[in-house]
């Protein structure tokens, strides 16, 4: 980079909702040819300054300059104008259309209003050989992989001329092989004189990729800085505000006797595929049993199995010793299992009811919260009190409803009422999804304190570093199959990577070695197949690299 | 606790505005078609006010009203439309006149019990048979009951012409099945007020009883606000659609009993589905699900409609604008988002200037 | 009766009834496709009714034949304005699509009968001045045998309703207006950040189903009922929509829906020259459509291929 030249400059941006201010005077500049990383927790105000330069959220104060010149982006149709494009977290792709459909949508290619479908089609074959990015324009959005559907989410951008190109954590939903794609797809772009904003909360991505990084913290830019010169430590304590450990705190685990006991499960998801294929699995008590994989490797479908939710196709479930296979929920429940699941806000809590009715939401109809079918509401509240207070968990009153609750408090009730029941098996699916590391930190050592009063826990999650670091023992999903239980101690992600990616345990060994032996006489430049799992070690082998 | 009250303030003022805005509509309308809109709301308001007897209808139309209204509250409650209320007002009219017409001469006490109770249990079946689809097929709801409402129309029509008379009209139950009470009779100078209110009134306290301190009541709540969460907790979300729509059901048959016995006495044959079925939804939404306001909302609802007789005569005003004015209401009630932007609005810029000041 | 006039008035009778339903369930299509589910049809199609009556019994002199034909327009006109209270509550003012549509079944039987009154002093138009009759359909009816039985003395309405279903299905798939329609009705948020007007598309949806709905209530009166009164649709709406959701969302399968129903109406009327049919009580071929309208809805259970976006309320992201 000769002269550098900025394509995005955002001044001063302000941007309130009510009295909250999500934006608040942030700076932003970003250079022609450039990967530049946005830091920030979640929450922080990443997103809302993209909608921003995006035209899906106007600022409350601040400019923004696109190429030297003063825009106002009030739409995406303008953004759009503007060379700005979005690859949105969750892609905006409409399941029942084509790849080409989807990409054309908007900016159609037609003959008097007649869709002109081969040459659609062709058009996005023709743009995706031009810039690496397979995909299959004919095929529709529900029937191909997730990595294809954010190839074609990516074409969707370039096919309306975006030179700047905003990616919004793009690696949640893809394998550490299938990042280093794409990784290799942004590099690829920006040596075509794009511009990219990676919008992101790992620091490893930006530390492989990104040229600069601004750090977002409680809507403020913090500062920017140049990637090569700093520190993943610093860069972290910079995007949280304090010194932080991404260590968990934990005592090796005393394994006791099996609290759950899966044998030949097999489950069937809703459109009767196989989604678990004869499987055995055994989770402690005492120990914390990771479920490593990619979404929709049968994770859900084995959890909903456990816990009642999913009849299971053929194969038993024991839990502390009871067979509880066919079993509904409530007995499940019953019987023994704790279980906060995927998703909040849609199995979680009845976000309308009040808080003290939710923590109370499988209890409600035993003593001594009811009696002879009439409830007990002095009860419901002084419990629901008990546990607010146990918890930290930050509300107005009990009264309140469960959605005016922040989304780390809304997990602390969940948290929170699931613990309180003392259940021999604790179910934890994405706890800390989308939350803060003050929240994460204060989750991890939930679980962590559960097993070491001789609890069983089954953690799954899609984040490695989670799985890696609060588990024991993990189990990798594949296909519906458990390819490989790792001690946790003993794996690394990049071993781990490569199960989630169907190869044996076998074959990733021999390939890991492979790659150290080619790693340690090529130097430092490996860095991407290096083995060390630990974040400091990371942050120092990359630190080697800059020299 | 002041913010409550304030939220409780404002969901009070969305019904009121809301009724306001639909005679406010309705005016326009008359005055579009060249009627005197303050003739017609006096006739419709004079007539029923000044009458002891008219009064005493109103509250009668009331009292079904509140069962049906009861009856899509709780349905509506649990997450479902049933818009099938009509259809099975209509099957608890036919139980109802039909068991009192087989067994004349038991005790009034048991003849009442069991005339009420086969209506209860008719309408609850009528709309079970919704729920139960919904519940194990996915079947919308909406259609079914609308589909079951016909139905209802057509067998009603021939169980009188086929089964139980020979014409269109059968004989008046007897004295023990008859709801009136004397003195309340007397006190409406004869109108067909009947006991109906009192047990509307119970009704409306056992419904309130229900929801709120009843684990059964949470559970509807639960389900019908958030279905997946529910059943996650162990809650059956299918045992909760089939016990809704049965209530449901079968505060509707219950009011057709009350109408059956209490308004006619009588089976006649119909040539459509029974207003008091739909109107029920319109008092339903209008009292926000809330008992007591659906109670409130009957009876404004019960003064319009017997209200509405008087247009045509003292001021030429077709009965019809009755029921324009209550889907008027009902369409405000339901785009109530613009009546709180409003009401916002209002807010914010009166906080704004006490904090200039 | 022999074999070919049985099978005439067969087929002449259902596609009569379903003439009325083919038209409305493209409507839904339309609307449902978009996201927005109207179940306000069956009072969109009272108010086409009520309009194509008055058109009817106003107009006849001055435009003969060609009246009943026009009043379809009629119906479609005021449909498409009726329409538009559910677009304004659905899509701007954030209403619950079935309130909404409760709302305008309803509104639409007090006031088309309000208006019946102010115009007519009575609850009932009265015989209409022209009715659609039963006509030829050109040329097709000189093919042997299929002629007779398909295209002589038959509802020329019904095959109108024919022809729409496929300029439907043509639009809804095969053009670009089609393809924006449908993807308001997935994912109205992608449409939204690729510059799609949502509202514009949304608005489109609902007015499209208010004209086929309009002019499925102006056939409704004009060919079956032949006056407007309170009774004159009395759950025809319903039933377009069942036919909407057994016919996947898709034009044609819509229409194929809408004569089976059709059909099933039909018998109540021509079951007493059909073997076997004459023998069952009336009462049960009246309820038929209603009863059969629920078992195929509990046999497709449609929900999978249900718009995905459907009924919902769509909030720009601003």
């Amino acid at each position: 980079m000769a002269q550098t030249e900025r394509v995005i400059e955002m001044k001063g941006i302000t941007k309130r909702f009510g009295e909250f201010k999500a934006n608040d005077n942030i700076n932003l500049n970003v250079e022609k040819g450039e990967i530049h990383a946005l830091l920030g927790e979640n929450g922080a105000g990443k997103s809302t300054l993209m909608n921003i330069l995006s035209g899906l959220l106007e600022p409350t104060s601040g400019e923004i300059y696109v190429n030297g010149k003063k825009a106002k982006i009030d739409s995406p149709e303008k953004a759009n104008q503007l060379g700005i494009g979005m690859v949105h977290q969750h892609f905006m792709l409409v399941d029942k259309f084509t790849v080409a459909e989807n990409i054309m949508l908007g900016k159609e290619k037609h003959n008097y209003g007649f869709m002109d479908d081969e040459g659609a089609e062709k058009d996005v074959k023709d743009l995706s050989d031009r810039y690496g990015l397979t995909v299959d324009p004919s095929a529709r959005i529900e029937d191909i992989s997730v990595g294809m559907q954010q190839r074609a989410e990516i074409l969707k951008t370039l096919f309306r001329g975006a030179d700047i190109l905003i990616f919004d954590e793009p690696t949640g939903v893809l394998t550490p092989q299938e990042i280093d794609e794409l990784m290799d797809i942004m590099k690829k772009l920006t040596d075509e004189g794009k511009s990219i904003i990676l919008i992101t909360h790992k620091l490893d991505e930006i530390k492989k990729v990104a040229d600069r990084c601004t750090v977002i913290r409680r809507g403020q830019s913090i500062d920017t800085v140049n990637v090569k010169n700093t520190s993943q430590q610093e860069l972290a304590d910079m995007m949280v505000g304090r010194s932080v450990s991404f260590k968990v705190d934990k005592i090796a685990s005393v394994p006791q006797g099996p609290v759950l006991e899966i044998k030949n499960l097999t489950v069937k998801e809703s459109r009767g595929l196989e989604a678990v294929k004869n499987i055995d699995l055994e989770v402690k008590a005492g120990e914390v049993l990771g479920i490593a994989g990619i979404d929709g490797n049968g994770q859900s479908e084995l959890i909903q199995a456990i816990t009642g939710l999913t009849k299971a196709e053929s194969g038993t479930i024991k839990l502390d010793g009871k067979d509880i296979t066919g079993e509904k929920p409530r007995e499940v429940t019953e019987t023994g299992l704790g279980h906060i699941p995927e998703d909040r806000h849609r199995h979680g809590l009845v976000l309308p009811m009040k808080l003290e009715e939710n923590m109370t939401l499988q209890q409600y109809y035993q003593k001594p919260f009811s009696k002879n079918g009439l409830l007990n509401h002095g009860k419901i509240k002084e419990f629901a009190k008990k546990l607010i207070e146990e918890f930290d968990v930050r509300t107005q009153s009990e009264e309140s409803t469960a959605a005016s609750l922040s989304g780390g408090n809304q997990q602390k009730a969940i948290i929170a009422r699931e613990i309180s029941r003392n259940p021999a098996l604790l179910i934890a699916a994405q706890p800390t999804r989308g939350l803060d590391v003050g929240a994460i930190e204060y989750i991890h050592k939930r679980l962590i304190e559960q097993r070491d009063n001789g609890k069983a826990v089954l953690l799954m999650s899609y984040e490695l570093d989670e799985v890696m670091n609060v588990s024991d023992r993990i189990a990798v999903m594949y296909d519906g199959k458990i390819v490989a239980i790792v001690r946790a101690d003993e794996t690394s992600e990049n071993e781990l990577g490569l199960l989630m990616a169907g190869v044996s345990l076998e074959k990733a060994k021999k390939e890991l070695a492979g790659k150290d032996i080619k790693a340690g006489t090529a130097g430092a430049a490996g860095a991407a197949g290096n083995a060390e799992n630990d974040g400091k070690e990371r942050a120092t082998v990359a630190n080697d690299e800059t020299e | 606790m002041l913010t409550t009250k304030q939220s409780r303030l404002s969901a009070l003022l969305i019904p009121i505005l809301s009724v306001l805005l639909g005679f406010i509509f309705g005016a326009l309308l008359m005055l579009l078609f060249g009627y005197n809109p303050i003739d017609a709301y006096q006739a419709m308001l004079m007539g029923v006010f000044n009458s002891p007897y008219f009064i005493g209808e109103a509250i009668r139309q009331a009292t079904v009203l509140t069962f049906t209204g009861l009856g899509f509250a709780i349905a509506f409650k649990a997450g479902f439309f049933n818009i099938g209320i009509a259809g099975q007002l209509l099957v608890g009219w036919v139980a109802a006149i039909w068991v009192a017409l087989s067994f004349p001469d038991l005790p009034r006490i048991i003849l009442l019990t069991i005339s009420i109770g086969a209506a209860i249990v008719a309408g609850a079946v009528w709309a079970g048979i919704a729920g139960t689809l919904r519940a194990y097929f996915g079947t919308s709801e909406v259609i079914v009951t609308i589909m079951l409402n016909y139905t209802a129309l057509h067998l009603t029509n021939y169980i009188i012409r086929s089964v139980l008379t020979t014409g269109n009209t059968t004989d008046m139950v007897s004295e023990n099945a008859s709801l009136s009470v004397g003195w309340l009779t007397t006190l409406t100078q004869g109108s067909r007020i009947n006991m109906g209110l009192f047990i509307a009134i119970i009704v409306v306290f056992l419904y309130w009883l229900f929801m709120t301190q009843t684990t059964a009541g949470f559970e509807v709540r639960a389900v019908g606000l958030n279905p997946d969460a529910s059943t996650y907790a162990g809650m059956s979300a299918k045992r909760n659609i089939i016990l809704s729509m049965l209530i449901s059901g079968g505060l509707a048959g219950l009011g057709g009993a009350i109408h059956g016995l209490g308004t006619f006495g009588n089976l006649f044959t119909q040539s459509g589905l029974p207003s008091l079925g739909f109107n029920g939804i319109a008092v339903a939404l209008l009292g926000l699900g809330n008992p007591v306001g659906i109670f409130f909302s009957s009876i404004l609802f019960g003064v319009l409609d017997v209200g509405a007789g008087f247009m045509p005569n003292r001021a030429g005003v077709p009965d019809e604008m009755a029921d324009i004015v209550i889907a008027a209401i009902i369409f405000f009630v339901g785009a109530n988002y613009v009546i709180r932007l409003v009401l916002d609005k209002m807010k914010s810029n009166k906080t704004a200037e006490k904090g200039g000041e | 009766m022999d074999i070919v006039s049985l099978l005439q008035l067969i087929v002449s009778s259902s596609l009569v009834y379903a003439a009325p339903l083919i038209f409305t369930a493209l409507g839904g299509t339309f609307s449902e496709r978009s996201g927005v589910v109207n179940i306000g049809l069956e009072g969109i199609m009272v108010m086409g009714a009520f309009m194509s009556a008055i058109f009817n019994l106003s107009f006849y002199s001055t435009f003969g034949a060609m009246t009943p034909w026009l009043g379809l327009l009629a119906g479609g006109v005021i449909g498409i304005l009726f329409s538009l209270i559910h677009a304004v509550a659905t899509i701007n003012l954030r209403a619950d699509h079935i309130v909404s549509g409760t709302v305008i079944n309803l509104a639409a039987p007090a006031l088309a009968v309000f208006l019946t009154r102010a115009i007519y002093g009575a609850a009932q138009t009265g015989p209409l001045a022209r009715s659609f009759g039963f006509s030829d359909i050109f040329l097709l009816e000189k093919i042997p045998v299929i002629g007779p039985i398909f295209f002589q003395n038959t509802s020329g309405p019904a095959y109108l309703g024919i022809l729409v279903a496929i300029i439907a299905w043509v639009v809804l798939f095969k053009t670009r207006f089609g393809l924006r329609l449908r993807s308001v009705g997935e994912h109205p948020h992608a449409a939204e950040t690729l510059g799609i007007n949502v509202y514009l598309m949304k608005y489109s949806g609902v007015m499209i189903s208010g004209f086929l709905g309009g002019i499925g209530g102006a056939i409704q009166a004009q060919a079956i009922h032949n006056e407007f009164g309170i009774l004159t649709v009395a759950g025809q709406g319903f039933i377009a929509m069942a036919a909407m959701i057994f016919g996947k969302w898709n034009p044609l399968g819509a229409m194929g829906a809408a004569i089976f129903f059709g059909f099933a109406q039909s018998l109540a009327r021509i079951g007493n020259y059909i073997p076997i049919i004459q023998d069952i009580p009336g009462v049960w071929l009246q309820v038929l459509p209603y009863l059969l309208t629920i078992i195929i809805l509990v046999g497709v259970v449609g929900r999978s291929t249900a718009p995905k976006d459907l009924g919902n309320t769509f909030i720009r992201s601003k």
